[in-house]
């Protein structure tokens, strides 16, 4: 029942760490909006919105893919969810010490707008931070399959990895295209500058909690 | 850095014409012969102000010999595009090169009465960081402060081409130069773009030796300024076309794209056509392959004056230059505003369509020949030249010096510094605001305005007004 229910939770926690990511305009729902105005096409807007949200699906399938093969060496799963949850802690603090924006995110093209999101998606460590909550739900169901065959089990943590990659994403999208679309029929431009919070504190410092949180249900 | 993106950066051109208006203004003001330092003036513009159109406070440089001309913002409204990654920028400091001695100076503007130096970068880290000499134009890009020089290397600044370098714009350390590969570029002046369609479009005047000591009669005569435009792929740093204006067109300056980044054209204006004289307005867009065209739009004739009424050095033509010295777009895109610094007139034209302007409005005020005082009576000495229009549109100021040594060559004797302001008619017009006079100290020259919140030549745009 336990298992159940942190179960839940972990996939809960993926879903709300896309919306997260969706509203927050720092991960591109402005630009769908601008493709639409500029081409003066509702259509643009949902273009660009599945660029975003291939940009950033790939981003999060590149980290996640190497912990679920990771999984493999099934016997080290602890050391490598401590390994996971130190990474991600590491990365928080990293950026709460350096506050710069990367620059080479300004060298991308407009029109390369899965690029941009992919990148932007790894420099914020967006993927990484997914780490946790996926080694996580990979370990609950262990727990139920008890001892199941090796091969079968790393098909299985690929699976997951598609999965939360999938559910994250399309949380993403669908709230980050919900508010672009409000911006773009009703609510005008000025929202953008209105509703646009400078998040990178917390940012870090949920990189640091989800890391702190993982270390501690080890036990 | 900000919690909240600054109130002053707007999305849209529209959303910023309807933000608060301007409450002061920031002019520079250059003293020719460099004997006293080089200043910013931050004047009050508030018509309910005590000291409306009076000098509330200087910033006064600890150099002499900066020679300051134009200058611009650390930050504006571009940071609104995710792209950029620097939504919480504060629009704060003011950027301004001294274009005679290379150096920068930063200054902090966040208490404008209390403006004061925030960061001075000497001469030679421009040198030894880029190659280039003479920085001129500010504005805020993709990865950082651009800055256009008008040297390159070398005593002279002859030692290689003139070009951009980017400053980061949190630590304004200089991070080095802009283009990979400029093609026949080898003279600059102006640069500006369009963000969201990702090309920038470059200007020439001349280089060093053909302006520093005033202008060069012979190079003029044989159309050796600069009369070429220059078009990149922005964010690859490449020069894509250049369209050669023709080299009668002599110095092609300033680079005014619509404000709108939707449409796909803009301005370019010419100081003379050494044919005739005749000042010009080019307008040049993009073609739907991507590709750019320009095409001449507006002329302005010289008009006949006698040989006694002209500097030494127009004398032999017997007619006196319209000099189209410095253009500005208002934020609607509707009215280009054209400085005749020569003929003493500022001219607004409606462009609305952008291939066939039409005259509006003009004000007669100075002149070389004309010499037209101000309404209230004053003497306006020089003529138009650095513009600046409000965001709302209503409201155009401008003040009257070029660049020292030219303004001996053409208006010669000191005819002292000069800031006026027109109001715009609701169908277009201009009328000089009697009340609206601004008094510099002695021995200073006035050059170009920035506005409180950022103005028509400073902001870049990313999204469509629609």
């Amino acid at each position: 029942m336990e298992a159940v229910n942190s179960a839940t939770a972990l996939w809960w926690a993926v879903v709300a760490s896309g919306i997260y990511h969706g509203v927050n305009p720092g991960m591109g729902w402005p630009l769908a909006v601008s493709a639409a105005l500029m081409d003066r096409k509702r259509g643009s807007l949902y273009k660009a919105l599945g660029a975003l949200a291939i940009g950033h699906l790939i981003a999060m399938a590149a980290i996640l893919f190497p912990f679920s093969a990771l999984l493999f060496l099934a016997e080290w799963q602890r050391e490598i969810q401590i390994g996971a949850a130190c990474l991600v802690i590491a990365l928080g603090i990293y950026l709460l010490i350096n506050r710069r924006h990367p620059r080479f995110l300004a060298r991308v093209p407009p029109t390369k707008l899965a690029l941009w999101s992919f990148l932007a998606a790894m420099a914020h460590g967006a993927g990484l931070m997914l780490v946790p909550i996926y080694l996580g739900i990979c370990r609950t169901i262990e727990t139920d399959a008890g001892h199941a065959a090796a091969d079968s089990l790393m098909a299985g943590n690929a699976g997951i990895a598609v999965v939360v990659a999938l559910a994250h994403t399309l949380a993403m999208t669908v709230s980050g295209g919900l508010v672009a679309v409000g911006v773009y029929h009703w609510l005008g431009l000025k929202f953008l500058s209105k509703s646009w919070f400078n998040l990178d504190v917390v940012w870090a410092l949920s990189l640091v909690l989800v890391g702190v949180l993982s270390l501690l249900f080890l036990h | 850095m900000n919690l909240r993106p600054d109130p002053t950066f707007h999305a849209t051109p529209k959303l910023a014409m309807e933000a608060p208006a301007e409450n002061l203004a920031f002019t520079l003001m250059l003293s020719p012969d460099g004997s006293q330092p080089d200043g910013l003036a931050i004047v009050d513009v508030d018509p309910n102000s005590e000291t409306y159109s009076q000098i509330v406070h200087q910033v006064i440089m600890p150099n002499t010999g900066d020679e300051f001309h134009h200058f611009g913002w650390n930050a504006c409204s571009s940071a609104l595009s995710p792209l950029t990654g620097h939504a919480f920028l504060e629009r704060r400091y003011l950027i301004i090169p001294g274009i005679r001695s290379s150096r920068i100076y930063v200054i902090d503007v966040k208490e404008p009465l209390k403006a004061k130096i925030h960061k001075i970068i000497e001469p030679e880290e421009v040198f030894s960081k880029t190659g280039y000499s003479r920085p001129h134009t500010i504005h805020c890009g993709p990865e950082g402060i651009y800055v256009s020089t008008l040297g390159g290397g070398g005593e002279d600044g002859t030692d290689g081409p003139p070009g951009i370098f980017i400053m980061d714009c949190e630590t304004f350390e200089i991070l080095g130069r802009y283009e990979m590969d400029r093609g026949e570029q080898t003279k600059h002046y102006d640069f500006w773009w369009n963000l969201p369609r990702d090309y920038m479009v470059s200007s020439e005047w001349g280089l060093p030796p053909q302006f520093e000591n005033g202008i060069v009669p012979e190079d003029l005569l044989s159309n050796k300024y600069g009369h070429k435009i220059h078009f990149w792929n922005l964010r690859e740093r490449k020069n894509v076309q250049t369209i050669d204006l023709g080299a009668n067109h002599q110095m092609a300056l300033e680079i005014r794209p619509a404000h709108d980044p939707s449409k796909d054209y803009g301005f370019c204006g010419v100081v003379v056509d050494t044919t005739n004289l005749q000042g010009a307005i080019f307008t040049w867009w993009q073609k739907d392959d991507g590709t750019f065209e320009a095409k001449k739009t507006i002329t302005i004739d010289p008009v006949p004056a006698d040989a006694d009424d002209l500097p030494e050095l127009l004398k032999g033509f017997g007619a006196c230059p319209p000099l189209v010295t410095d253009i500005d777009l208002s934020l609607d895109d509707k009215y280009l505003y054209v400085a005749c610094w020569g003929l003493g007139e500022m001219h607004q034209y409606d462009v609305s369509d952008p291939m066939n302007p039409v005259l509006a409005g003009k004000v007669e005020i100075g002149g070389i020949v004309k010499k037209t005082p101000h309404p209230n009576g004053k003497t306006f000495g020089y003529g138009p030249q650095m513009v600046e229009i409000s965001r709302d549109g209503k409201r155009v100021y401008w003040t009257n010096s070029l660049y020292s040594t030219w303004d001996d060559q053409f208006y010669p004797g000191e005819r002292g510094a000069a800031m006026v302001m027109a109001n715009v008619g609701e169908n277009g017009g201009l009328t000089l605001d009697e009340n609206f006079w601004v008094d510099f100290p002695d021995g200073y020259r006035s050059h170009q305005i920035r506005l409180e919140g950022g103005d028509c030549s400073t902001d870049s745009f990313c999204y469509p007004s629609v």
